[in-house]
């Protein structure tokens, strides 16, 4: 089991909240979509420039850009 | 029981999950679309009866989560205090349950009288997941009732018990979460606090207050201060406290445990035999399968671009049937007010002011309504979302978002479009800033009204580059809009880029009934609100350019030149003119001779009337200033008239130059007339022509803009901004252009 950063996450890669390490606005915004930590994440696939990200979270479908991928680690069971 | 006379319901729930389905089911057209005060959130409000019960229901915007960060959060929960439904109807997505649940948890800590509607119970059993409500509401203490919104199953039912729900205790009572042993202990304290002092209880239950206390709710916050400082204080102090610590023993700050706690205990209900899965949870749905072609990153933006393209055309080519028939109507119209009424300044204001005025608004109906039928279905469907997506980074380096994409095709994006529409379009984004500064730059491109101008002036002076041209002037437009939404981020509109944690919801079949409602809501809203202001408009402009009129001296002196004309040919030619009219036949060569040479001294009287009327003195008085540019008082009166729409330009200069009415298709000899101009040149017209392009937008947009951006500051801000900003480029060009030959 391995931490990193959601940016970092490959297509296709899954993998289960850590931390959302940020408050204010974007860390509502972020909790309030269910994305806390225990929630499982499959990443989905990148827009045409590589920036935002699509995730399958819950079922559903939720797109982030990558600069608020950052503030959010995620347990992956193995680098790469 | 008694009957009560009128229950009143409030309709809330995520976005997508099918409220406003739900809300043109029970209400059928039965509805009208208002606006919150000072701001552009759409509230809706519909009557309908249940067994002899009269019921109003009112739709809220559609929320995550009922913060104080967004106005469709502070509407919504301002609406359920204030008003205090009897009942608020909480439609969640069946086969989005857990996510759905976060609002629901939010009315549970609010108390409210409260009942769920468990929808697209369908959609989720085609995806292997049922919802076993009866366990749902025994664990949540509330009803649940299972529907199909899109079909109406189930809404009676729900309807019922929604009526039995409002019928029954009138007291809030709030449900206790627990939120980690930390913030328990300290969320009782605060409650007894509150509780001992009556702090707000009026409008909250304790419970609720203490549990925003905690969160940093600025509204309340603000609010507690008001009421009672020092007990607003001393809670502000237990909560520092607490946020200290807890952000030093486990790195978090309070709001975050509580959002964290409250998604533990929807899990933890969900666990309790809630949800029964068929599938893998992972398994790709037909939805995902689509995406996997349309948000793929070679083969997307091809299919976007197709995609938009076609929207412009359906918009554009399939609405200039019924423009035109609005066009004739109107032309017919205005002929009917030429042949029967008396000469005078009545009939002229009826006709250029009135008849032109009005005839202006609701020439762009069809175009309005094709197009939010067309953005209807591209957003009902859920492909609008993908397309922010894919044009998410483009326009964040512009402190815009994916969505503005819309607005800045429809517009003109694609030369020929319409910032009226365009403007409108800008509803579809939900964050604040951006929409503000896509508003404000969407005019800027080359709307279908520009197009003629661009096309005569360029025909005139760059006859062999004409589609290069035309390429480089709609690039342009872009640039500059895009530059200007940057200029505007980190100046008037300065601010963090909203966050972009958006939804992409499954692809869905839009419902005819739900698109024709869609658009025909919009398009009311466009006639009723800009209908009236650009009537008033309208009248005064005409008044500009027809008062004071040519001093009698004047007139005199023109009809005089005509008797003496006239005196010139024999009277049976004079004769002949006289009871001439086109249907009956030709005019003989002399006849036609002298009737040119009449309609060249009217145009010459036309001409020195517009010299002499309001606009005309505006013209020439702002003449040593826009000299700068390279402007006369003729293009200046044209600059003006543009303001009531860009097309007014060509016709405008037409009479300036004494050429009377001058035909968009006919515009040839105007050009030729230019070119010959001693004031006219290459630098001239690529120096008019970004004035054009950049200027106050038509008043049409103006109007749209205050509507849009929900006061007539903006709308004002827009003209004196983008007027400045044309000037100063058309200036810039005219003296490089000029110096450098």
């Amino acid at each position: 089991m391995v931490e990193v950063n959601l940016r970092l996450m490959k297509k296709n890669q899954s993998g289960t909240i850590k931390a959302v390490k940020v408050s204010g606005e974007l860390g509502r915004r972020i909790r309030e979509m269910g994305l806390v930590p225990g929630t499982e994440i499959t990443i989905q696939g990148r827009a045409p420039l590589y920036d935002p990200v699509a995730m399958r979270v819950m079922g559903g479908t939720l797109t982030l850009r990558n600069n608020e991928a950052d503030h959010i680690i995620v347990e992956v069971s193995e680098e790469g | 029981m008694t009957i009560k006379k009128n229950i009143t319901m409030a309709l809330a729930g995520n976005p997508n999950a099918g409220k406003t389905t739900l809300f043109n089911k029970l209400t059928g057209a039965r509805q009208h679309v208002g606006n919150y005060p000072g701001i552009t959130v759409d509230y809706k409000e519909g009557h309908f009866t249940h067994e002899d019960q009269k019921i109003s229901i009112t739709d809220l915007p559609g929320t995550y989560s009922l913060t104080a960060y967004s106005v469709e959060e502070i509407v919504s929960r301002d609406f359920i205090t204030n008003n205090r439904p009897d009942v608020v109807i909480n439609i969640v997505d069946a086969s989005n349950l857990e996510r759905n649940l976060y609002l629901t948890t939010q009315f549970l800590e609010m108390g409210v009288p409260l009942i769920i509607a468990l929808n697209m119970v369908d959609v989720a059993k085609d995806r292997g997941i049922e919802v076993h409500y009866e366990k749902l509401a025994e664990l949540l203490g509330v009803h649940v009732v299972p529907i199909i919104a899109r079909s109406g199953e189930g809404t009676k039912e729900l309807i019922k018990q929604a009526i039995e729900v409002s019928r029954s205790e009138k007291i809030w009572c709030p449900k206790d979460i627990s939120y980690g042993e930390d913030l328990d202990e300290v969320l009782m304290e605060i409650v007894s606090i509150i509780s001992d002092s009556s702090f707000l209880v009026k409008t909250y239950p304790p419970h609720y207050t203490a549990i925003k206390y905690l969160e940093h709710d600025d509204q309340i916050l603000t609010l507690g201060q008001a009421a009672d400082p020092i007990v607003a204080k001393k809670l502000e102090e237990i909560v520092g406290n607490i946020s200290d610590h807890v952000l030093k023993t486990m790195d978090v700050y309070p709001e975050s445990m509580i959002a964290d706690h409250r998604y533990g205990f929807i899990k933890s209900i969900l666990r309790q035999g809630v949800l029964s899965h068929k599938f893998d949870i992972d398994r790709l749905y037909t939805s995902d399968k689509i995406d996997k072609v349309l948000t793929n990153r070679l083969m997307g933006p091809v299919v976007m671009l197709l995609i938009l393209f076609g929207l412009y055309q359906f918009t554009f080519s399939w609405s200039e049937l019924p423009v035109s028939w609005m066009e004739s109507f109107f032309g017919w119209l205005g002929g009917v007010a030429d042949t029967t009424l008396p000469e005078g300044p009545v009939k002229s204001m009826l006709i250029s002011g009135v008849i032109d005025g009005v005839g202006g608004v609701l020439g762009f109906v069809p175009l309005i309504m094709f197009m939010f039928f067309g953005i209807a279905v591209l957003e009902d469907s859920g492909y609008l979302a993908r397309v922010a997506f894919m044009m998410d980074r483009i326009f964040r380096i512009f402190g815009l978002h994916g969505s503005s994409v819309m607005p800045f095709i429809v517009s003109g994006g694609i030369a020929g479009g319409c910032a009226v529409p365009g403007v409108m379009a800008t509803r579809t984004l939900r964050s604040p800033k951006e929409r503000m500064a896509t508003l404000l730059t969407v005019p800027f491109m080359n709307c279908g009204a520009k197009v003629p101008v661009l096309v005569l002036l360029i025909g005139a002076f760059f006859t062999d580059h004409q589609a290069l041209y035309m390429f480089l002037f709609t690039m342009l437009a872009w640039l500059v809009a895009l530059v200007v939404a940057k200029f505007l981020r980190i100046t008037v509109l300065k601010g963090e880029a909203t966050p972009f944690v958006m939804e992409l919801p499954p692809y869905r079949f839009p419902t005819l009934r739900g698109l024709l409602i869609h658009t025909w809501e919009r398009t009311w809203q466009y006639i009723k609100k800009a209908g009236t202001v650009i009537l008033g408009i309208s009248i005064i402009l005409w008044a500009l350019m027809t008062y004071p009129g040519l001093p009698e001296s004047q007139q005199d002196t023109f009809e005089a030149k005509r008797t003496m004309i006239s005196q010139s040919y024999p009277e049976s030619i004079r004769t002949e003119l006289l009871s001439y009219n086109q249907e009956t036949g030709e005019l003989s060569q002399k006849g036609k001779e002298l009737k040119a040479a009449l309609t060249i001294i009217d145009q010459e009287e036309s001409g020195a009337g517009l010299r002499y009327s309001i606009a005309g003195k505006i013209g020439t008085f702002l003449e040593p200033v826009s000299s700068l540019a390279g402007f006369d008082w003729r293009t200046n009166i044209a600059l003006l008239g543009g303001f009531a729409a860009k097309e007014v330009i060509i016709s405008t200069l037409g009479t300036a130059y004494s050429m009377g009415e001058v035909k968009v298709d006919a515009s040839d000899s105007l050009g030729e007339r230019l070119v010959r101009d001693p004031h006219w040149n290459g630098v001239v017209a690529v120096a008019v022509l970004i004035f054009i392009m950049f200027y106050a937008p038509c008043f049409v947009t103006v109007v749209c803009i205050a509507k849009e951006a929900g006061s007539w500051k903006w709308a004002f801000f827009s003209m004196a901004f983008n007027t400045a900003f044309a000037f100063f480029a058309a200036f810039a060009v005219f003296q490089i252009g000029s110096m450098l030959g």
